[in-house]
């Protein structure tokens, strides 16, 4: 990476880069030779290929190799029998529309697109559902266990409470769409190395897949991936169409470049599954929770399961008794979901906290009182204390910045004209990770430090928060500091996801550097140089031109006897025009509850991210499927609507910014899932506010307010 | 790609004179919606004729009415002074249209041109009697959220996209086309068809024809006026249901009014009957509602756009209010 001149230590090291043009992405790498791949995709939704008709596309100009499971080109692993994914060119059954069935390769994109068109398929068609509440409510329809159910003293105790309620709530499908699409650049060389250019959350997983399939070393394979235009969790996996370019490399002996279309980003690389939940709520007169139930059903795919942490919440965000909880997952037949940020648990948190907020009115209380009436001192769930907890303090600095004392408990109270105003408030909590990661500390005579992992940033400031750790540690100056990642030659670390990567690769940074001090100071004491000495005065005089340690770090004991998580409150204001049903989020304050902040202006950015997102959760995004056909009827930016400037008011993000004591050497937990999980149920609750009006299905769109 | 021919032609003489030297050619402005349509297979013109060096991007007052020339692009017409002044309803219809990129390179014309967006229309392995005669409506049993309340037929029912057409709509635009013998003038508001047994068609405007310009009478209606656009997002999302109003106000009586609405119907949509209650009333609520009730006589819905039938006079009464207000 170039050096960085910054206003300010805190400034993102590459932001200059990013907003320059200067930052290499993975469709921008052109190597010599490079040819380009175009995805065919089937037209059915269900059935088997029986013809393949790809003569026309072989000959039209510029094309190298049509690849398909006729010609099957070879990946070991994909030879054996078994396994649960989808094995790309190597069936010829179709599980979902829009899946690829061939790969046309030449030596220009265009060229590439026009013969993709040419090729023509034939198939026998079957019947099938991509239907979801269709599939829930035919009881020949499969429905597999998604987790294990769970029970804390009664089951449905809320249906003998005092006070109760039973509500359902629908959440559709949503597509990452990040703003890079997605793709993959492969140069298979001979004696089977191949070096790929990825968009991933994860070099070293996309290098252990790969190795996985074409049974070859990890060691073969190098894999970049140095900046990543947004994945929000889709790049959490390599997909089908990369390993169709790695096989299209292979086969042909050239470097393929593949980058899909803004409409198969809705069917290639997955999406957050839709959800349908039921909370039941129960509570004393006197507000105190005495049951929760949360039963939800999440889509996954007919070929490959896929289940996420939709009722983890219930069992310990509030102090309650009595809870059960059960989670199942309904195959239809699309497309394999996969974690969209905040994943399940943001599914999860509309239910809940639209739930909490309609006990609360139920019981007639400010929604704020409810919950910091049952708000838990302990996780009743694991049995142990939090490791660190202000959510009382976060719940009183986002009330006071909304002005939550200008809320009526009396729903449709605030009005003017034709506007209704309503706030609303949620909470979003997530496991706060920590892994095993890698880094390697170089410290240099130029007074420099570079620091490398194969860790990745899709976004977040990953290198801007390793900096900051160091600089802390090392007293060197930000500017003189590098961190290297988003390549699997460097020292291992996991993929980019769950809200880890600060926490995880941080601690391993602490730790090198924290190695690197003993050992110049080790060094100053044999060179008699006093203790305090500066590090390039020690290594001049020891005539070292550097010194470097590799450090290994992953958490202890500490997990066994806390209880650890993020957590954040959103606060919302928002008004509804009562004629055309428009909502306009018009007030955000988020508050952030994630231990010590690290990295000030990125930790900021997370939270904006978050609360952007929450909005598109909250009242525009849906990716709309006809069920006749099993096709997307939105898969564009025009018709899929994410939010623009213009949906989104000033964002005030707080930090309560006091360290874990317990989870890691910076007492840092992580943040990237809280920023959105909660947030969308915090605008449902404010349109009810606003309007006496409880939707339960996202998003809230007009139509939903004047029904 | 498919190839096509690009041809580029500075007058629009020699742009008419190609135009009809092929059957499947089309003229290319902005592009904004054509090259889509290309991408995704849609179209397939053999010819594309570039015509955005055709001298036609004059905005000028002659005599009573103001000119618009066909290739104007929609921000200069939108933050044109004269726009502004004259004719404030289109100069807001046309920003609360696509996004500043998108009216940056689109034209007039080229607005006036567009085919809907309609997602059946769009997807070739769908049905859509615009795109391809006789393989049925998607959307008349599926997806219909978007589509139309008014006037539709059993072959179609899907909407025009533009906000600037229905403003032009309620201004009693004209639009002068011509052809390789001559200019002819029609009415704005019989530019665009009912999609009727020939959804394919969506204006009237004949195959060796090109918009030359628009000539809209210069009225008293720059003082009360509202476009009020409901979509889902409050930027780059196409209208719900959008209303453009104007009208003259004497002693809080309507003398004089204009009307028209957007994303219910295959072309803009006038609300006569509505401007013609109001003539000579008072501008009052009630009034304002029972308009809204008039413009709704034979609206339809169609399941997932049901909800049009109560939004859209909501939106008409909310249109009229805002237009009152700014008095």
């Amino acid at each position: 990476m170039e050096k960085r001149i910054l206003k300010d230590d805190n400034d993102r090291v590459d932001g200059i880069l990013k907003v320059t043009g200067q930052a290499k992405y993975f469709a921008e790498y052109e190597l010599p030779g490079l040819t380009y791949g175009v995805l065919v995709t089937s037209t059915i939704t269900k059935g088997k290929i029986t013809a393949l008709d790809t003569k026309a596309a072989e000959k039209a100009p510029g094309v190298i190799a049509v690849i398909s499971h006729l010609n099957k080109p070879s990946a070991a692993a994909y030879e054996q029998e078994g396994g649960s994914q989808m094995k790309i060119f190597y069936t010829d059954k179709i599980f979902y529309n829009g899946q690829p069935i061939a790969i046309v390769v030449a030596n220009t994109f265009e060229r590439a697109t026009y013969a993709a068109s040419l090729v023509k398929a034939t198939y026998a068609k079957e019947d099938f559902n991509t239907d979801f509440e269709k599939a829930l409510k035919d009881p020949k329809a499969k429905k597999l266990q998604g987790q294990a159910d769970y029970k804390r003293g009664i089951e449905n105790a809320y249906k003998t409470a005092e006070v109760k309620l039973e509500e359902r709530y629908f959440l559709p499908i949503e597509t990452h769409n990040p703003m890079e699409l997605h793709g993959i650049i492969a140069d298979w060389r001979p004696n089977n190395q191949l070096t790929v250019y990825a968009k991933t959350q994860g070099v070293k997983a996309t290098q252990g897949t790969i190795a996985n399939v074409f049974k070859i070393p990890m060691e073969n394979i190098q894999v970049n991936s140095e900046f990543v235009g947004g994945g929000f969790g889709m790049a959490l996996r390599t997909w089908p169409l990369e390993i169709a370019t790695v096989m299209a490399s292979k086969h042909i002996g050239k470097p393929v470049k593949v980058v899909i279309t803004r409409m198969q980003m809705f069917t290639m690389v997955g999406n957050r599954p839709a959800a349908i939940q039921t909370i039941g709520l129960g509570a004393n007169k006197d507000g105190k929770l005495t049951g929760i139930t949360h039963r939800a059903y999440g889509e996954t795919s007919t070929y490959e399961n896929f289940t996420e942490g939709v009722v983890n919440m219930a069992k310990f965000m509030y102090q309650c008794d009595n809870v059960n909880t059960a989670y199942a997952i309904v195959p239809v037949d699309l497309g394999v979901p996969i974690w969209m940020r905040g994943p399940g648990e943001a599914t999860g948190a509309f239910a809940l906290e639209s739930a909490i907020d309609e006990m609360a009115h139920a019981l007639d209380m400010d929604p704020l009182d409810f919950r910091i009436k049952n708000d838990p001192e302990t996780d009743q769930q694991k049995n142990k204390p939090f490791s660190s907890k202000n959510i009382k303090e976060a719940y009183k600095i986002g009330a006071e910045k909304i002005g939550w004392s200008n809320r009526k408990n009396k729903p449709g109270s605030l009005t003017e004209g034709p506007w209704q105003t309503g706030y609303g408030v949620s909470v979003g909590v997530f496991n706060a990770n920590r892994g095993k990661a890698s880094v390697k500390g170089i410290l240099k005579a130029d007074g420099s430090l570079l620091l490398q992992s194969a860790t990745s940033d899709i976004g977040p400031g990953t290198g801007t928060g390793m900096t900051l750790i160091a600089n802390k540690l090392m007293k060197i100056p930000v500017n003189k500091i590098t961190f290297e990642l988003g390549d699997s030659s460097l020292p291992p670390a996991p993929s980019q996801g769950g809200s880890a990567t600060l926490s995880t690769v941080g601690s391993a940074v602490n730790d090198v550097c924290v190695a690197l001090k003993s050992a110049i100071a080790e060094l100053a004491a044999n060179s008699n140089m006093d203790a305090t000495a500066n590090f390039v005065d020690v290594l001049k005089k020891n005539n070292l031109p550097q010194i470097e340690v590799t450090k290994e770090s992953q958490g202890g004991k500490e997990r066994d006897n806390y209880s650890m998580y993020s957590f954040s409150i959103h606060f919302v204001q928002v008004k509804v025009h009562a004629l055309t049903g428009v909502v306009k989020v018009s007030k955000i304050v988020s508050v952030g509850d994630s231990g010590t902040i690290v990295s000030p202006k990125t930790a900021r950015s997370q939270m904006l991210g978050g609360a952007v997102g929450g909005i598109g959760m909250a009242l525009t995004e849906e990716s709309i499927i006809d069920h006749r056909y099993g096709r997307y009827i939105n898969n564009n930016f025009a018709d899929y609507h994410v939010p623009v400037n213009a949906d989104v008011p000033e964002i005030d993000v707080n930090f309560i910014n006091k360290p874990d004591p317990y989870i890691n050497p910076m007492g840092a937990k992580g943040m990237g899932e809280i920023a959105l999980i909660g947030f969308s149920a915090a605008v449902a609750n404010a349109v009810f506010n606003a309007t006496g009006k409880r939707i339960r299905t996202l998003p809230i769109t007009p139509d939903k307010i004047l029904a | 790609m498919i190839n096509f021919q690009y041809l580029r032609t500075t007058t629009a003489k020699s742009a008419i004179a190609l135009l009809v030297k092929d059957k499947n050619a089309k003229f290319l402005a902005g592009g904004t919606n054509l090259i889509d349509l290309m991408k995704r297979g849609v179209t397939a013109p053999e010819k594309l004729i570039d015509i955005n060096h055709v001298p036609l991007k004059q905005i000028e007052l002659i005599g009573n009415k103001i000119h618009i020339g066909a290739l104007a692009s929609n921000s200069a017409v939108a933050d044109h002074a004269l726009i502004k002044e004259k004719l404030p309803l289109l100069s807001w219809a046309l920003q609360a249209g696509a996004s500043a990129q998108l009216r940056n390179v689109a034209t007039v014309g080229g607005n006036m041109m567009q085919r809907t967006r309609c997602g059946y229309f769009y997807d070739t392995e769908m049905p859509c009697n615009k795109r391809q005669p006789g393989t049925g409506c998607g959307a008349m049993e599926g997806f219909n959220r978007m589509h139309a309340i008014f006037g539709t037929s059993e072959k179609c029912i899907a909407v025009h996209p533009s906000d600037m057409c229905v403003a032009l709509t309620a201004l009693d635009a004209e639009v002068v086309v011509a052809n390789a013998k001559g200019e002819r003038k029609l009415s704005f508001k019989d530019f665009h068809r009912l999609a009727g047994d020939t959804p394919q068609l969506d204006n009237n405007l004949k195959a060796d024809e090109m918009i030359i310009r628009l000539e809209i009478p210069v009225n008293n209606l720059a003082k009360n006026y509202h476009y009020l656009k409901v979509r889902d997002r409050a930027s780059y999302a196409f209208a719900l249901v959008s209303v453009a109003v104007a009208f003259e106000l004497s002693n809080n009586k309507i003398t004089d009014i204009r009307l028209a609405m957007g994303g219910v119907a295959h072309k803009p949509w006038r609300l006569t009957a509505s401007e013609n209650f109001l003539k000579g009333k008072e501008a009052t609520l009630s009034n304002f509602e029972q308009a809204a009730q008039l413009a709704m006589k034979d609206a339809k819905g169609f399941g997932g756009n049901d909800f049009k039938l109560k939004l859209a006079p909501n939106t008409i009464i909310e249109a009229l209010n805002l237009a009152k207000s700014k008095a």
